[in-house]
């Protein structure tokens, strides 16, 4: 059985490219870049054109990029590292529809003495930006604010808040893990302080992150040790996903568009028929600013988790915002506070592209949909109560 | 992953029993959308009172839709006939039902917070899925985590914090932010508040309440009797506490949720 891929929100296939390039770097070329003998820094100069590739992706100078492992560490870094900066202020703003990633840090955050106000959503998933403008004091250190969600795609008007944010002196940082390699970015001209993305989302491996520091950030260093990364994340570099990584932006830099135009296609042509075979079926979310690549779809009187099971059975990889698996009741905490119903917010599926995917892929999905739908509403007891 | 068994999988790619029997001499409906879990029963009876036939239909993940799928007129009288038996095996409830919804009850309740040191109600549905329904019993889950926690306090305390004997200011000042974190703040994040160190000017201590507390007929209550007490036990005899009352306290500077 073929497995079709629809869940490259979650990680991403590892680019053939990527993979090629990175395989010197474990067995022959595995000297340390921080050596002073030829073997050792030719590495380096492997490490420094990595980083050279992203800044190129995200349109800034290579000397504000840090390696890290992961876009986790890559948040925590930004918030702790800023605040450590900033002793004397102690408010945090975000977003009740972060990742975990930057929510459960703020949230912890609390308990250390911080005020944590978490901003609202409507129900498209928007944010309101008179209340953030609002809740910023002269208290506050930081906002940190995803570029766009994970789960339902919605894009939030990043370049706008962090004109907002930094024009009062305050540190701006965005999660953008969903965003690179999808949306053009330049941070040269934003505002933007910091912004973490994550190489797994973007056909790099898993184990390598960034974080992107804007030139005057103040940032305290997170992980102490030598002096790597210009002693501000120490530890001996990941090479092979560094170099991994740099060849994956490069990569993303020349697809670009493709994400824009065929993967989007890809993405409205199986949304579109989806919401037409399947009845009672909606979009979660705003569909003017959304990611191109990511569906979130309800499928009312039915539950994620079945429908994520009879998909894999004809190989179809999708996540669901229910999480009955995880031992909690709570449908997505990001559907939860967009105030979607719990019959629709229970049998949420969101299917997220890329460009390794083909029309016969969506076709074939297409075609096995209404069939999954219709048998599970067969079993189910709110669809008997309707008129039919 | 689904780490479903073999069984458990078959009776949810094919499910038996399914459907509704026509004029049934009962119905039985458990659950609801907003749980996630809701299953509709229908049952006829033979002249002899025994099952005839049964069939389920059910909204729910793989793992609910399989064991409503088991219920078949066999399985049923066997649970009837259990039930009857009134033997060793019997089913007894122990203590009262608290979550209808889920049938979850004060002892459970009380059990999870205790072991799991739970302070929020979102906390104890996470756990046993009580108060995830129709949310009815939240009041009732938010007394038993105060009876609880309120023991638990008074059993075992934190390890107090250091206490000082000649303090330096800024000794003093972290002495007084550590004791309001460990031993004031979870009490009041139990009742959905919060407090803030504001400022320490000399031995008077300038809080300000958040959250529910900021609202609360009591905050100048537990200023006194809590805050008070457990700064003056942990970190100097002579500290007196004020609430900042410089529109600081407003409650919409602080907008956490659970």
């Amino acid at each position: 059985m073929n497995t079709i891929y629809f869940d490259n929100n979650a990680t991403t296939r590892v680019a053939d490219e990527v993979y090629e390039e990175m395989q010197p770097y474990f067995c022959r070329q595995y000297g340390n870049p921080s050596s002073m003998h030829t073997f050792g820094g030719q590495v380096g100069l492997q490490v420094r054109e990595a980083r050279e590739r992203v800044a190129r992706l995200l349109g800034c100078d290579p000397g504000e990029i840090i390696f890290a492992s992961c876009g986790t560490e890559s948040d925590s870094t930004a918030i702790h590292g800023t605040l450590e900066a900033l002793p004397h202020r102690r408010k945090i703003i975000t977003t009740r529809v972060e990742h975990p990633a930057v929510l459960a840090v703020c949230r912890d955050l609390e308990s250390h003495g911080y005020t944590v106000v978490e901003l609202g959503v409507d129900k498209l998933g928007r944010l309101d930006l008179s209340e953030l403008e609002h809740q910023l004091d002269d208290e506050t250190a930081l906002v940190t604010i995803m570029s766009a969600n994970n789960e339902t795609g919605v894009i939030f008007p990043i370049e706008q808040i962090a004109q907002m944010v930094t024009s009062r002196g305050i540190v701006f940082h965005t999660d953008a893990v969903q965003v690179v390699g999808k949306i053009p970015l330049n941070l040269s001209k934003s505002p933007i302080n910091l912004l973490s993305l994550s190489g797994h989302k973007l056909h790099a491996p898993k184990g390598v992150g960034v974080l992107y520091v804007k030139k005057g950030t103040r940032l305290a260093p997170f992980l102490l040790g030598g002096h790597q990364e210009s002693g501000r994340r120490a530890g001996t570099e990941n090479v092979p996903g560094i170099v991994g990584l740099g060849k994956a932006c490069e990569l993303a830099l020349q697809h670009l568009d493709e994400e824009n135009t065929r993967v989007k296609h890809l993405r409205d042509r199986l949304e579109e028929r989806i919401l037409r075979t399947c009845p009672d079926s909606r979009v979660n979310g705003d569909t003017e600013s959304r990611l191109p690549n990511t569906t979130n779809i309800s499928f009312e009187y039915v539950e994620g988790e079945a429908i994520l099971l009879l998909l894999d059975r004809y190989g179809i990889c999708a996540s669901s915002g229910s999480a009955c698996t995880s031992g909690s009741l709570e449908p997505s905490h990001v559907l939860r506070a967009m105030g979607v119903p719990f019959t629709a917010a229970h049998g949420s599926i969101r299917f997220s592209l890329s460009r390794y995917n083909t029309e016969e892929e969506v076709d074939f999905t297409i075609e096995k949909m209404p069939e999954i739908i219709r048998r599970l509403r067969e079993l189910s007891p709110f669809v008997q109560s309707r008129a039919r | 992953m689904w780490e479903y068994t073999d069984k458990l999988k078959d009776y949810f790619f094919n499910p038996r029993n399914v459907g509704e029997v026509e004029n049934p001499d009962g119905v039985g409906e458990v659950g609801s959308l907003a749980c996630g879990d809701a299953l509709r029963l229908t049952f006829k009876l033979d002249k002899d009172g025994r099952i005839a036939d049964a069939k389920f239909k059910t909204f729910g993940c793989a793992s609910a839709i399989a064991t409503s799928s088991v219920l078949s007129r066999e399985a049923l009288e066997a649970a009837i006939a259990n039930y009857r038996g009134g033997d060793k095996t019997k089913h007894e409830i122990e203590g009262n039902i608290v979550c209808t919804c889920f049938g979850v009850t004060d002892k459970e309740i009380e059990r999870v917070v205790r072991e799991n040191d739970l302070t929020t109600v979102e906390q104890v549905t996470n756990y046993c899925k009580a108060g995830g329904g129709c949310g009815g019993c939240h009041g009732e889950i938010e007394k038993i985590i105060e009876r609880v926690q309120g023991e638990k306090v008074k059993e075992q305390r934190l390890p107090p914090p250091r206490k000082g004997g000649k303090l330096t200011t800024i000794q003093k000042i972290q002495l007084i932010q550590q004791t309001i974190n460990e031993q004031v703040r979870p009490a009041l994040r139990a009742h959905g508040g919060n407090i803030e160190l504001i400022d320490v000017e000399g031995n008077k201590v300038l809080i300000a309440f958040r959250g529910m507390c900021a609202q609360c007929k009591i905050s100048e209550f537990t200023m006194r009797e809590v805050v008070e007490a457990k700064l003056r036990e942990f970190v100097a005899p002579d500290l007196y506490v004020e609430e900042d009352t410089d529109g600081a306290g407003a409650p919409e500077g602080h907008e956490h949720r659970g």
